[in-house]
């Protein structure tokens, strides 16, 4: 896949069933754009902290904040997106009296559908809009939340029969529903659940809303590390134990099971990605060719932050074949 | 008796929480087996969203919300003594949520008024986190039966494990809130009180009245279930304290996993509620953090372009002697790799040792668990593991 496809759209969701490593991709994909001369903003969507914590960046507010050169983050607060739009769009200046209010509207934003969602929503799409940044890279919300989130303006215009939200739907449903502007990617692992996920999220981002799939990312991948003559010397290495033990010491047995070990947990991720694949092409509303974009695993002993992620965004730069 | 044998043997209640993604569900029916091994007694097991292997596996396919049995002869068939009966069920929120209103409507006609209402469906998968709230009524609803002897509770995925500790809460304070007072104020006299004009005005002119009214009346309907929806989740909050309920909580030995289960664990002890067991899924042997292991892995590779290879070849016959040497490089290259991940696990496991007396470690084990066999074998884990 060329890079043009992902980093050159305007607004690109990523999102993935919860602890596939949703956020470093976002924010990986996010410092890759920017250090290619884009520039990139980047949005946390459920203010969990996780983002500030990939860019160990103190805490991100609504009002961007700038990480590096041409790279951005923020997170998203609806009571800051709802002040926003009452002053851009109402002409209410209403600063010193929101707060109550907010809270109150806050109330009704979490029971009426779609309405806490399209605050986000608006506020990705009037950035796009405006052309403040090249691209908005987007740590969505997890699987099961991001049909409701992207396809808010349909709710709202289902829903909401006048109004000026009502009105604004259409220039959002323009720009999330043009694929040349708006992409999704999902981040999976090659595991069970993470893959059954995805499956059903490509379905229902094609059926329930009208944005366009641009990748599926494949996220700590085992490669394949022995070819097949190898395989064939370590299935019989055990006739050898005596060999080994007198030039290795006692504990060569346990290497041979981190072998087993992560040889197993290879072949059956394999499977599970042959899987997502295979549905994906079974999938008459799927672009067969939807890229499959591979980040191996990084065996480290490091927690989520800035090494990490710079560490995923060098892994997406050969893949995507960026030029930085 | 092991002490995770003990606490099935004494609860009635077990909520098993953690991360996304640490094997919850599975370890929850292999729990149930253990439970049912060990116990004459009947067990069930409410799953929330089971892999579609193991739930076909488990009979979930066709049964759904009602409990079912798992027939003696899948246990028989694989030597496994069961001495009590297992059931398992799957949480359906749709058909809870009606259960509800169908419970606790005043009448028959409030009752079709609030499934009609178009509003329904949206809110009631989002509002409230009603996933949590419906795994604890479910879990009171077949605790209460007296049904079964042992409940276990396969948590939703959340964004926040937290979440389910606090949704009875969530929903007692929903019905007592300002807004739903608000909301279901006689729309007329709602925009004239002072208090909320500002808010009258930007909320019509944003969304519409239409809107705002077409919410309204769905809450007046809801409103006249506010006492049975109270008493009802007053009921549920009190079995978060049961001496007979007793939390376990899952993880794996990862960062962010081992982070929320420390996280639960400490909010747990603030609410007074049971941390039972922790257990700690997918373990990596210990050896392999051994640093004998890695001088082992260590030797070879150096070793490896001189008479080991030779000699290997030689022993394993018709392979070369590169072959050898290059398999024996990668694997030291190889364990490097995953020792390091096993060193990182060591570090983790000391951290939730000391969270709860009862820390279960469940061994790594190949593949994906999706039949009764795989759960039986864990389950003999669970049973072995100190």
């Amino acid at each position: 896949m060329s890079s043009a496809a992902l980093l050159d759209l305007d607004l690109l969701w990523v999102t993935g069933k919860g602890g596939v490593g949703k956020t470093s991709i976002a924010a990986a994909i996010a410092e890759l754009a920017a250090s290619s001369g884009r520039r990139t903003l980047v949005c946390e969507m459920d203010s969990k902290g996780a983002l500030a914590t990939a860019y160990d960046a103190g805490v991100l507010q609504f009002e961007p904040t700038e990480i590096v050169d041409d790279l951005w983050a923020m997170t998203m607060s609806t009571e800051d997106s709802l002040r926003e739009y009452l002053r851009l769009f109402v002409r209410m200046p209403l600063a010193g009296r929101l707060g109550p209010l907010a809270k109150t509207f806050d109330f009704v934003a979490d029971a009426a559908p779609g309405v806490k969602e399209i605050l986000g929503v608006g506020k990705l799409c009037y950035e796009v809009r405006e052309q403040h940044y090249d691209l908005i890279v987007v740590d969505a919300e997890a699987s099961g939340h991001i049909v409701s989130q992207i396809g808010a303006p349909n709710v709202i215009a289902d829903l909401v029969q006048v109004g000026l939200v009502r009105d604004q739907t259409q220039w959002m449903r323009e720009i999330l529903e043009d694929p040349d502007r708006t992409g999704v990617v999902v981040v999976t692992t090659p595991e069970e659940m993470p893959v059954t996920e995805s499956i059903e999220l490509l379905g229902r981002l094609t059926s329930e809303t009208g944005a366009h799939p641009s990748a599926v990312i494949a996220n700590r991948v085992l490669p394949a590390r022995f070819n097949r003559r190898e395989h064939g010397v370590i299935e019989r290495l055990p006739t050898a134990l005596d060999l080994l033990t007198d030039a290795a010491g006692g504990a060569v047995e346990a290497v041979l099971d981190a072998a087993r070990i992560t040889e197993d947990r290879r072949r059956t991720g394999a499977a599970h990605l042959d899987r997502l694949r295979a549905a994906i092409v079974a999938d008459a509303g799927l672009d067969p060719d939807l890229p499959m974009i591979t980040v191996p695993e990084l065996f480290t002993a490091r927690a989520p932050g800035p090494r990490i992620v710079s560490l995923l965004a060098d892994a997406l730069a050969e893949e995507l074949d960026v030029v930085r | 008796m092991t002490d995770l044998d003990n606490l099935l043997a004494s609860r009635e209640m077990i909520l098993v929480a953690g991360s996304g993604g640490v094997g919850k569900t599975t370890l929850a029916a292999a729990m149930g087996i253990a439970a049912a091994q060990r116990q004459k007694s009947r067990v069930l097991v409410l799953t929330v969203d089971p892999a579609r292997r193991l739930a076909t596996a488990l009979g979930l396919d066709e049964f759904g919300n009602t409990p079912v049995r798992i027939a003696p002869r899948h246990f028989k068939k694989l030597g496994v003594k069961v001495s009590g009966e297992l059931y398992v069920a799957m949480l359906d929120t749709r058909a809870g949520w009606d259960e509800l209103i169908t419970r606790h409507a005043p009448d028959a006609e409030i009752r079709e008024a609030v499934l009609a209402n178009p509003l329904y469906r949206n809110i009631t998968s989002r509002f409230v986190h009603s996933h949590e709230y419906l795994a604890m009524e479910r879990l009171h609803d077949l605790h209460a039966t007296g049904d079964f002897d042992l409940v276990i509770v396969d948590t939703p995925p959340s964004r926040n494990a937290l979440s389910i500790l606090d949704a009875p809460r969530r929903m007692i304070d929903f019905f007592g809130s300002r807004l739903l007072r608000w909301l279901t104020v006689p729309y007329r006299s709602r925009l004239f009180a002072v208090a909320s004009r500002p808010f009258n005005q930007i909320a019509d002119r944003v969304l519409g009245s239409r809107f705002l009214q077409d919410i309204a009346d769905f809450f007046i309907l809801f409103q006249s279930m506010e006492r049975g929806f109270v008493r009802r989740a007053r009921e549920v909050e009190s079995l978060l304290v049961d001496p007979r309920t007793a939390f376990v909580i899952v993880t794996t030995l990862e960062t962010a996993p081992t982070h929320e289960a420390r996280h639960l664990a400490r909010e747990l002890d603030a609410r007074r509620m049971s941390l039972g067991a922790v257990i700690a899924n997918r373990v990596l042997p210990a050896r392999l953090a051994d640093p004998a292991a890695a001088a082992s892995a260590a030797a070879p590779a150096a070793a490896a372009r001189g008479q080991l290879a030779a000699d290997g070849a030689a022993r394993l016959g018709d392979v070369s002697r590169d072959d050898v040497a290059t398999t024996l490089r990668k694997l030291a290259a190889g364990f490097d790799d995953v020792a390091l991940v096993a060193a990182r696990e060591a570090e983790r496991r000391a951290e939730l040792a000391s969270l709860s007396a009862t820390l279960v470690a469940v061994p790594w084990m190949p593949g994906d668990i999706h039949d009764v066999a795989g759960l039986a074998e864990l389950a003999k884990h669970l049973r072995s593991a100190a």
